[in-house]
């Protein structure tokens, strides 16, 4: 290991000697440890190979420690990052404050009417694009097929809230391991509150009605969270309420999972033969519904995008586009496999043949990503945007909190009442602070 | 000895240390007095102006506020009385005779070398995980329903983690501490009939006393301020949200810069409680 | 032999103390371990514990994402040089306090523990601002200063302990032979003190290493340490614990090395004059 070590550096020093001879720009990239993003990060020899005159810094952090890190960076004007990894909620709020650079200017073969409609007018402001997305998701459910089976009954391709809790109590197994159903209840509105505002969406709750006045007090948020807690009490895994989405991928690819109802990006690494033990016994369905005309899916996409107090504006926008492109998508198809690319993001990829053929999901995705409609999210009218969040700065801190009391309420510390009861103080009590 | 000259020496010699700290202290949190009384939300446009006390009531009148200073206490507290505790008992099992005693320092030692980041990931995926932890797979080796630790004993969870890393070092200076007993005593104690009892609590643990008093101290400054403990593990739920953490959710989630300023000073008041209660103690054990 | 004690006793104590050593052990252990296995051996039902294929595939999958040597050559300068900063500007200040103490020096030992329960969190945003200011984030230098500050009352403290053990008679004769201050600190304090000093100098590299507060939040890319290398192998998607347990292996072993080694100069170090 010392020896690999050591001439890994002596090959790194000369890398450095050789590269300090043409003036170099340094483009410092902040992303999250999420596997397209490594798999990026490993690529990214490709990009350097083109562009010899810029060099990449990558920072590479857990979700939270990111997200902490960008936002401190940008709110205060610190200026350490060329290129952000930033969310469909960000993008928005950054944009108005003009803290991101606008990528109207992209080069025509990059091609921005190819961005898919839903995701493109998420990250577009005032008619100015601010980020380009890097892949794109929105929510599904993933089922194993042989325990369906064994349960004898079909999923449909829309399957409602009760098919989904008859079908989890028939596939529960618990003595062998086996839950009927994972879901995220790990606490913060990107984790278990990105889950449950989507799904209350699909039985007619919101989180504010049309003057800002937090809704956690309505009856539709009492059935929401009182149908969630009877799903996962009786046919989820044991301490759901610290899964996240990394936590219930585990658990799906060693097969302790009859359904998950997450993002669509988890579909190719549960059908990934080398992670999953599972890869050849799933299959997709819509997120559920109730009959209201909403669906319980979300719309999410990781974008790239540029801080306006970035000093290399330009290599960092190259960059973008690089990591962006379509043939992006070609060369992560031509060294790990079609079904590998990062989806979601262009209607080029759902019409190329090579991708339907090798990612079953394909088509389920792009359903499922259209389904979606952030600008008339729940049922009734609602004065923000947003499926799975409310795009307003104060989302993050208040989402957060009310997710850990419906975490807590999860782990059996409350009850369903009490939890909303906290939702709805420290929502309004948020809300009142910020100036609603 | 202590001229004149040397005097005015020893203060110049004190003031970059002084100063430095001074500055360090006070330059933040001048800032941090200043942001406590405006409106200063970075994601809104930054600094909207003077609110008076607004944020400070705010801070308190939150549901999360007392909660969290019991917490914070609860931690501190049960962290504190698991490392004296077993501190002691382990340091009396150490200072006995036995073979390959270096070694088991070393053992006992090592927690302490190790970030508390890479160890809350460690106890939290590899131990405390219920489906995949070493706990749950010793849990149902017995038959037994596997516990969620962090979510269903959090608190628990949390101070034996922290217990953990912290137990090495109150153990040495334990250690150490009885090593300088002089065991002549102990052997007087000893024929005149004391019981290992008496023994223990009539020569022992008094001679320890400035020891703890140190180790109380010492582990005080660094408990109440732990944060990636918590961070890296529930993230604040299950009632584990200390002082430091509210803060924090203020400040870097909420990016509500005003109220995490007053919350700021909060805690600089607690700690300071805390510290004026240690410093009388200790004061009085470190004169003695 | 001051207490007698019978070969069985010896024998009862041992296995006692190697029982909680070993457990107290375990975790380290159990992580170094499970960085040699593959992952799905690492979350095996039954545990395994020596008998699986050693593998050292995942060190080099972290290598290959994350350039170890940058980080920790990061960590080595942080750690290093606020912690022999530190002292510097520590010795004076703990010299003077030792041989010249007056009715404040006590006040002034304590005040300046107190500013170590300064929350950190609550100043992230003003020291944040400044390092703008001064164009010190991601540098080493910031993070240099900025630790050194935050360990400066813990040094002053130790090494006011070992130099108060220092007979005052040593210097008086000294100063008889025509030694100024200058001498007198560099030539016979210092060298009396070196123990101590080591010990101060274990002991806050420690300190320094693991502060995982600032070390994250005032870097980016060139100047992040061990800390934030770490950061970025927490909870990945997918299987992860052997990855985990290679990085964290990785990140600890400098410090868990350096300080078996030096125990005993450590061991002497964390009594903080509590101990005569």
């Amino acid at each position: 290991m010392y020896l690999r070590n050591a001439l890994c550096a002596a090959s790194a020093l000369a890398v450095m000697a050789a590269g300090a001879v043409q003036a170099e720009t340094t483009v410092t990239i902040a992303t999250v440890n999420n596997g397209d993003m490594i798999r990026m990060q490993g690529l990214a020899d490709d990009f350097t190979a083109q562009h010899p005159d810029i060099k990449l810094e990558w920072v590479t952090l857990e979700e939270n420690v990111l997200r902490q890190r960008v936002t401190q960076d940008i709110a205060s004007k610190g200026g350490q990052f060329d290129v952000m990894t930033i969310g469909t909620y960000e993008v928005p709020i950054w944009a108005k404050n003009n803290w991101l650079v606008s990528l109207n200017d992209m080069p025509s073969e990059w091609d921005a009417d190819d961005i898919l409609p839903a995701i493109r007018g998420g990250l577009t402001v005032d008619g100015n694009l601010y980020a380009a997305p890097f892949y794109g998701e929105s929510s599904m459910v993933m089922y194993r097929t042989d325990l369906m089976e064994k349960a004898g009954l079909e999923m449909p391709d829309a399957p409602t809230w009760e098919f989904i809790k008859e079908a989890a109590a028939g596939m529960t197994d618990k003595d062998s391991e086996v839950y009927g159903i994972c879901l995220r209840g790990k606490a913060g509105w990107g984790e278990n509150m990105a889950f449950l505002t989507a799904m209350s969406n699909s039985f007619g709750a919101k989180w504010f009605d049309e003057n800002w006045t937090a809704q956690f007090d309505s009856e539709a948020w009492k059935t929401t969270l009182t149908f969630y807690m009877d799903l996962m009490t009786n046919y989820g895994p044991p301490g759901a309420s610290t899964n996240g989405f990394n936590e219930n991928l585990s658990l799906f690819q060693q097969g302790k999972c009859g359904m998950w109802i997450d993002a669509t990006v988890a579909a190719s690494f549960v059908t990934n033969p080398n992670d999953s033990t599972v890869a050849d016994k799933v299959g997709f369905a819509l997120a559920p519904d109730n009959g209201l005309g909403k669906r319980g899916n979300w719309l999410w996409a990781w974008t790239l995008a540029v801080p306006a107090g970035s000093d290399a504006t330009d290599e960092a926008k190259t960059f973008i586009e690089w990591a962006t492109s379509k043939s992006y998508t070609e060369l992560v198809a031509s060294k790990e496999g079609w079904a590998n690319v990062p989806p979601g993001t262009r209607t080029s990829l759902y019409e190329n043949q090579n991708y339907l053929d090798a990612a079953p999901f394909a088509e389920m995705t792009l359903n499922s990503i259209n389904a979606a409609d952030p600008t008339n999210p729940s049922v009734d009218p609602v004065p923000y945007t947003g499926v799975q969040f409310v795009a307003i700065p104060e989302f993050a801190g208040i989402g957060t909190q009310v997710g850990q009391e419906f975490s807590a309420a999860l782990a059996g510390q409350q009850s369903v009442d009490e939890a909303l009861a906290k939702a709805q103080a420290l929502t309004t009590d948020e809300m009142e602070a910020a100036g609603y | 000895m202590a001229t004149q000259h040397s005097r005015s020496a020893a203060r110049i010699m004190m003031a970059p240390a002084v100063i430095l700290l001074l500055g360090w202290m006070l330059v933040p949190l001048t800032m941090t007095l200043l942001f406590s009384f405006k409106k200063y939300l970075p994601l809104r446009g930054g600094d909207l102006g003077w609110v008076g006390f607004d944020n400070y009531i705010r801070f308190v009148s939150s549901s999360a506020f007392w909660p969290s200073v019991q917490a914070t206490l609860v931690i501190v507290g049960g962290v504190l009385a698991i490392t004296v505790i077993f501190g002691v008992l382990l340091a009396l099992l150490l200072d006995q005779p036995m073979w390959g005693q270096g070694i088991v320092r070393i053992l006992v030692i090592a927690p302490f070398f190790v970030m508390p980041t890479v160890s809350a990931l460690v106890w939290k995926n590899m131990f405390m995980d219920p489906v995949n932890g070493l706990f749950a797979h010793l849990w149902k080796a017995f038959g037994a329903e596997p516990i969620s630790w962090l979510s269903e004993a959090s608190m628990q969870s949390i101070i034996l983690i922290v217990s953990w890393q912290w137990l090495p070092f109150a153990t040495l200076i334990l250690l150490t501490a009885i090593q300088s007993l002089d065991s002549e005593q102990l052997e007087a104690a000893e024929m005149d009939g004391a019981s290992p009892l008496a023994r223990f609590g009539y020569i022992i643990l008094p001679h320890l006393g400035r020891a703890i008093t140190v180790v109380v101290l010492i582990q005080t400054i660094f408990l109440l301020s732990i944060f990636a403990e918590i961070f890296v593990t529930t993230g604040g739920s299950f009632g584990t949200r200390t002082l430091t953490f509210l803060i924090f959710q203020r400040v870097l989630e909420s990016q509500n810069v005003g109220l995490g300023s007053a919350g700021g000073v909060y805690a600089i008041i607690l700690a300071n409680i805390v510290a004026a209660f240690l410093m009388r103690i200790v004061g009085k054990n470190l004169d003695a | 032999m001051a207490r007698s004690v019978t070969q069985q006793r010896k024998a009862i104590n041992t296995v006692a103390a190697w029982a909680v050593g070993l457990l107290i052990f375990f975790p380290i252990l159990w992580t170094i371990l499970t960085s040699f296995k593959t992952e799905a051996q690492a979350i095996n039902d039954p545990p395994l514990f020596f008998f699986f294929d050693w593998t050292l595939e995942n060190y080099a999958v972290v290598q290959e994402r994350s350039d170890y040597m940058r980080f920790l050559w990061n960590s080595i300068a942080i750690a290093g040089g606020s912690t022999v900063l530190g002292i510097i500007i520590a010795i004076p200040a703990a010299w003077s306090m030792a041989f010249v103490p007056s009715k404040r020096t006590k006040d002034i030992l304590l005040w300046m523990l107190s500013t170590k329960m300064l929350p950190a969190v609550g100043v992230l945003y003003p020291i944040y601002l400044i390092f703008i200011r001064l164009g010190m984030l991601d540098s080493r230098t910031g993070l240099i200063i900025v630790l050194m500050l935050c360990n400066l009352p813990i040094i002053v403290w130790m090494l006011y302990t070992y130099f108060k053990e220092i007979p005052g008679e040593i210097l008086e004769a000294a100063r008889m032979d025509g030694a100024g201050l200058k001498e007198e600190i560099l030539y016979v304090l210092t060298p009396m003190a070196i123990p101590g000093i080591a010990s101060t100098l274990l002991l806050n590299i420690i300190l320094a290493w693991n502060e995982a507060f600032w070390t994250l939040n005032l870097t980016a890319a060139k100047a992040a340490p061990l800390t934030a290398f770490i950061a970025s192998y927490s909870s990945p998607e997918g299987l992860f614990y052997a990855k985990l347990s290679a990085a964290s292996t990785m990140a600890i072993a400098p410090i868990l090395i350096l300080g078996w080694f030096s125990q005993k100069q450590l061991v002497r170090g964390l009594t903080f004059g509590a101990v005569k």
